[in-house]
């Protein structure tokens, strides 16, 4: 029974806790056991809350017993990335400068989550504060895919994307400034979706670039995505970002796109986002999802988004220039590492820059010396002024876009899951994973990852869906009707092919 | 477009408090110019005419009611400190004059 709970989608999971068929306790049981069984070589954790997990858990089935109502998704354990605060449990950001931080307060999800009753199983890793496309710039060792460990989980929430696919946890949490959700969902055939810039609190993220950071779902499945989408979006006087629309019926959304009908639905295929660079494997599985989105009802049209191509540059301009400015808090006063300078005078200032200089990995030095220098006198209108046009002249193109079509869609990524170490030393190569997912956070509209298949290689492919700001819903309909007509086709989820991983005994 | 010396990253990075080894200097030195040199054409297409956007959606001044809320727990954040005293940070020489 142990094995088996721990392949259940969150939503099964969920009605075996309604109808008492298992408790949470079982339930949490099940994966802190595939935890210690398999996270040995997968690496996803950076923290097991094992003794938390299994009080809240205790309390869930208490209140059920004793009649309580509960939130649908109370019971079903969760993993959540390294980057989101939970008071009393660690929270590095995958940063040494931050090691062994015990946060005073909840991220406003966190509190969301523990409210509901989800047991948090423990923090995941990823790329130091969020910078990184493999979680080789973890300050903690890197996660390793569990399709192939000699192989990338994606980044930056490599082991939020890793403890699902190695069926660790139901559930995770990630972060996603320029494709930390998307692309990890891409490369180990799991599902994440980047919300609506605003959908979800950013209270309590440790911010990296503000202007571009959401988090959202990560899972094995469409309808599990929107179930927590759903738990953790909404309103936040606490972030003045946080959008106070009323937040769409994801649930539903997903329910009716497995039926499959996608009639009226139009679906555009941006142009820019394929071709040259894109590994024909990814290619195939792509255009066969086309045809199965046309089977199902679905309008396709080819539309061009002409500034896409400059996304990237303009992305590694605001984003160093955001993240200098936010992570001059670590300063080595008030929380996280003090290192004081060997020799000379043991200044503030002095010890900031000794402090920094120990406690941030290769890659949060490279970003925050070149968001430095582009917000610098005398490059400040050359370099981040112009990175900023050309936002506008993106979001211009998605405006254009949506009055053609409802979602739009592209590969994930341009390639599957490299070898660990194949792009360490070649800065802009890491950056080219996230040339087709980049362009949302620039624009703030919503993106979903779902599996398309194997590629050439025998690695997972992911599918990318777009729609409008505050759409979000779409996702999940157009998301989920294609899950389903893959899956009839393959006969099971893809994740059923990806090969066991040994358990430690 | 202008490159980025050694010296200039020298600069920036005492700019962004950031101690460097002369080794680390070197390699940061090299990759940075690569990635400003690929990032600089963005000025190419941003001609004066396009306004610049800060934000991914229109933002406007959001107010909450004058209430007061409970602080964090003064204890709790003191001991993630490097170091405290009496109910405070405890900080090193804040000015650069002879202590």
């Amino acid at each position: 029974m142990s094995a088996d709970l721990t392949r259940l989608t969150a939503a099964d999971l969920a009605a075996a806790l309604t109808s008492g068929d298992v408790s949470s306790v079982e339930a949490t049981t099940a994966h802190l056991d595939r935890i210690a069984a398999v996270d040995g070589p997968v690496h996803a954790f950076l923290h097991v809350a094992a003794d938390e997990a299994l009080a809240t858990a205790r309390a869930v089935d208490a209140s059920r017993a004793a009649g309580q109502t509960l939130h649908p998704l109370a019971g079903v354990p969760i993993a959540v990335k390294d980057i989101v605060v939970t008071r009393g449990l660690p929270t590095t950001a995958g940063s040494r400068i931050l090691e062994g931080w015990l946060p005073p307060y909840d991220a406003t999800l966190v509190a969301r989550i523990k409210a509901a009753g989800l047991p948090i199983l423990g923090k995941t890793n990823m790329d130091e504060f969020a910078m990184g496309s493999s979680t080789e710039h973890s300050g903690y060792g890197n996660t390793h895919n569990p399709w192939d460990l000699e192989r990338i989980p994606g980044g930056s929430g490599g082991g939020s994307a890793a403890a699902v696919a190695a069926y660790e946890a139901p559930l995770a949490i990630g972060t996603d400034t320029g494709g930390s959700i998307r692309q990890p969902a891409a490369v180990t055939g799991t599902v994440g979706v980047k919300p609506t810039y605003g959908s979800v609190s950013r209270y309590g993220l440790i911010a990296l670039a503000s202007s571009l950071d959401q988090a959202g779902p990560v899972t094995r499945t469409v309808l599990d995505a929107a179930l927590l989408h759903a738990l953790i979006a909404g309103h936040d006087p606490l972030d003045s970002t946080s959008l106070p629309d009323e937040v769409p019926d994801f649930v539903a959304a997903a329910r009716r796109g497995a039926t499959g009908d996608l009639s009226g639905v139009r679906i555009g295929v941006v142009r820019e986002l394929q071709g040259d660079g894109y590994q024909s494997g990814v290619l195939a599985r792509f255009t066969e999802s086309l045809d199965l989105l046309r089977e199902a009802g679905a309008d396709i049209v080819e539309v061009s988004c002409p500034h896409f191509e400059h996304a990237l540059a303009a992305y590694y301009l605001i984003l160093p220039a955001e993240a200098s400015s936010n992570l001059a808090k670590f300063d080595g006063m008030r929380f996280g590492l003090r290192v004081e300078p060997t020799s000379g005078p043991v200044t503030a200032e002095r010890v900031m820059g000794a402090t920094r200089g120990a406690g941030f990995g290769d890659e949060v030095k490279r970003r925050i010396i070149l968001g430095t220098y582009a917000l610098s006198a005398g490059y400040y209108d050359a370099y981040y002024g112009s990175a900023q046009k050309v936002r506008t002249l993106i979001q211009r193109d998605f405006t254009a876009a949506f009055t053609q079509v409802d979602v739009l869609v592209s590969p994930t990524t341009p390639t599957t899951a490299f070898r660990l170490g194949e792009k360490l030393d070649d800065p802009l190569a890491m950056y080219l994973n996230d040339v087709a997912t980049i362009p949302v956070n620039l624009a703030g509209v919503p993106g979903m990852s779902l599996p398309a298949g194997l590629s050439d290689d025998g690695l997972p492919v992911g599918f990318q869906v777009i729609a409008p700001a505050r759409a979000d819903d779409r996702l999940y309909r157009v998301g989920a009707a294609l899950e389903a007509l893959l899956e009839q086709r393959w006969e099971g989820p893809l994740l059923s092919r990806a090969p066991e991983l040994e358990e430690a005994r | 477009m202008s490159t980025l010396s050694r010296d200039e990253v020298a600069r920036v990075a005492a700019l962004a408090r950031i101690d460097l080894t002369p080794t680390e200097l070197d390699r940061l030195a090299g990759e940075l110019d690569v990635i400003v040199q690929s990032v600089a054409r963005v000025s190419e297409i941003a001609t004066a005419d396009v306004p610049a956007t800060s934000h991914p959606l229109p933002l406007f001044n959001v107010f909450r009611a004058d209430v007061p809320v409970a602080p964090l727990d003064r204890d709790e954040v003191l001991a993630q400190a490097p170091a405290s005293q009496d109910g405070k940070f405890l900080v090193p020489q804040i000015l650069e004059e002879d202590a």
